[in-house]
């Protein structure tokens, strides 16, 4: 199965300050462990709030929001996407993300859809945009 | 953790760490039959023990010093003690410089293990089946009792099966090793084997009533992305990792919703998985990046990779698919590539010049009751406007086939290629 990992963000992540040299080595071993086992798929840090934009939907208006956004508890610091062979394999992975200043954070992981779970809302018509949206990407991944 | 039962973090934690577990143990005791045994009782410590006494810090290294303490009684109560550190001492004269200088590319002495025990479960002497079952016992992790369950076997058998490879391999004495050069090709080979064995019985199963296994699948898929961290610069290896990950891209495509096969260019590409297909190009990339020889899973990879580009099935590129199938033809001359090629050819370069080929193989033994040889001379044939000859190859085709729903579709065309005259 897929699991998406959300990294919630701090304060520090969304004042922008860059990650200290040792958590730096310590995230990029850990990333190396994750693909040596073989459970990485994909995974990014996200610039803080104050870069992002958000769109909201009511009726047939769309309004466009600048960050920085409020709720820092509720926004995302970063993410990965992970293979492994359930949920308990996922949770034993990230007890394991380095912490080395101890600072208060929270990871939140969620089964990832399979195209099946859709059923017949996920037409082939709307695969078909999906993949031509996803294929628009470089191939490098 | 509250509400989470103990026993499935255990299982957990036996997922991620227990074929590094047993490789750290074979490295100490020098044996993987025992190895396993003494990985099996610290699981069986922390299943007794961590409902208790929580589960430690670092669940990895508790098993493994639990693992190694109950080594170090056993060779010490066991009169084999002193076998065991002549045995040391010999192998340490076996090793070859190649063992360093394959491993090269892991600096974790773990990885080094890790390697040791892949080669040692898929070592040539054991059958084909005992080396899929041992590794997936050994290095996914998998309880006999998964491994009856994916492949339809009995819990005994599998057991039993994977006794008599640990006695194999402890009667002849198997170094925990690393290959040397000039034996590593083959031993190279053979893992690479198993691990698609293990793909392919995912991806097309055997037997029973699904037409696909994937949990089978990704245990081969994690293999692959294993070895390939463990041995980057074989170039075969990312070629094997590439080619999965492009087959199994189309898993979803594969199936219709009555649970028919969809052949590869009548499928919706837009149920595709599209991860995986950037992945297995990237893995692809790596195999080339590498410099080193290239065989026939790169070749293979390289041939999934021209459909995966194609955007629509009319987009692919078949000229360059037939020169990869020359290749592949050169290095594993089969009738079966042979075939293959042959489609390719018609569609690069039309059906007269595909008749040419399939004319030839008509006269080999191997593929006499082999029901794609007259499909294809069929379909070749109908192109040409040849339908009486068409109907004929169809009807054979629907004879030979083992599969009803393939007969009755073989059976369809060749009415049609009747009603043409």
């Amino acid at each position: 199965m897929r699991v998406m990992v959300l990294i919630k963000a701090t304060e520090q992540s969304e004042a922008g300050e860059m990650p200290s040299q040792e958590l730096l080595e310590q995230m990029t071993a850990f990333n190396e462990e994750l693909v040596r086992a073989g459970v990485m798929l994909d995974g990014e840090g996200l610039h803080p709030s104050s870069t992002g934009v958000r769109v909201e939907f009511s009726g047939s208006e769309r309004k466009v929001i600048d960050g920085p956004f409020a709720e820092t508890k509720e926004l995302l610091g970063g993410y990965w996407l992970w293979q492994v062979k359930s949920m308990d394999e996922a949770i034993e992975w990230v007890k394991r993300i380095p912490n080395p200043t101890g600072e208060h954070g929270v990871v939140e992981l969620r089964p990832v859809f399979e195209a099946e779970d859709f059923g017949e809302e996920f037409t082939p018509e709307l695969r078909e945009r999906e993949r031509q949206l996803r294929t628009q990407t470089p191939e490098s991944a | 953790m509250a509400g989470r039962d103990v026993t499935r973090t255990i299982e957990a934690v036996w997922r991620i760490e227990s074929a590094r577990l047993i490789a750290g143990v074979a490295h100490q005791v020098r044996d993987v039959a025992l190895a396993e045994d003494l990985a099996q009782e610290a699981l069986v410590a922390a299943l007794e023990q961590w409902p208790e006494s929580g589960v430690p810090d670092n669940p990895g290294a508790w098993l493994m010093a639990t693992a190694k303490h109950r080594g170090i009684d056993r060779l010490r109560r066991a009169e084999v003690h002193q076998r065991k550190i002549e045995e040391l001492g010999r192998e340490a004269e076996l090793r070859s410089p190649a063992d360093d200088d394959l491993a090269a590319g892991a600096d974790d002495p773990f990885d080094d293990d890790l390697l040791r025990l892949i080669f040692t479960a898929c070592h040539p002497l054991l059958p084909t089946n005992a080396r899929v079952a041992l590794t997936l016992r050994l290095l996914c992790g998998l309880t006999t009792r998964e491994i009856a369950r994916a492949y339809l076997s009995s819990e005994s058998a599998v057991a039993q099966r994977i006794v008599r490879a640990k006695r194999t391999l402890s009667a002849a004495r198997v170094p925990f090793a690393v290959p040397g050069r000039r034996e590593l090709n083959e031993r190279l080979a053979s893992v690479l084997e198993v691990v698609y064995l293990i793909f392919n019985e995912g991806y097309s199963a055997t037997a029973g009533e699904r037409l696909i296994r994937p949990e089978l699948m990704e245990e081969a898929l994690r293999l692959g992305r294993i070895l390939a961290e463990l041995l980057p610069r074989q170039a075969e290896v990312h070629g094997l990792v590439a080619l999965m990950e492009l087959q199994a891209s189309r898993t979803r495509a594969r199936i219709s919703p009555s649970g028919n096969q969809v052949l590869l260019l009548d499928q919706d590409r837009s149920r595709w998985d599209w991860l995986l297909v950037g992945r297995g190009l990237a893995a692809l990339e790596r195999a080339y990046a590498t410099g080193g020889p290239i065989g026939p899973y790169t070749l293979q990879a390289g041939i999934a990779a021209c459909h995966a580009r194609a955007r629509a099935a009319e987009d692919t590129d078949w000229e360059r698919i037939v020169a990869l199938y020359d290749g592949l033809a050169q290095l594993m001359p089969s009738p079966v590539v042979e075939l293959n090629r042959a489609i390719a050819v018609g569609m690069a370069f039309g059906p007269q010049a595909a008749l040419e080929i399939v004319n030839r193989l008509q006269e080999e033994p191997a593929l006499d009751s082999y029901h794609l040889l007259p499909t294809v001379r069929g379909d070749l044939l109908e192109k040409l406007g040849r339908p009486a000859e068409a109907r004929a190859e169809f009807e054979r085709a629907a004879r030979l086939t083992p599969n009803s729903r393939q007969r009755v579709a073989l059976l369809d065309r060749a009415a049609a290629c009747a009603s043409q005259r």
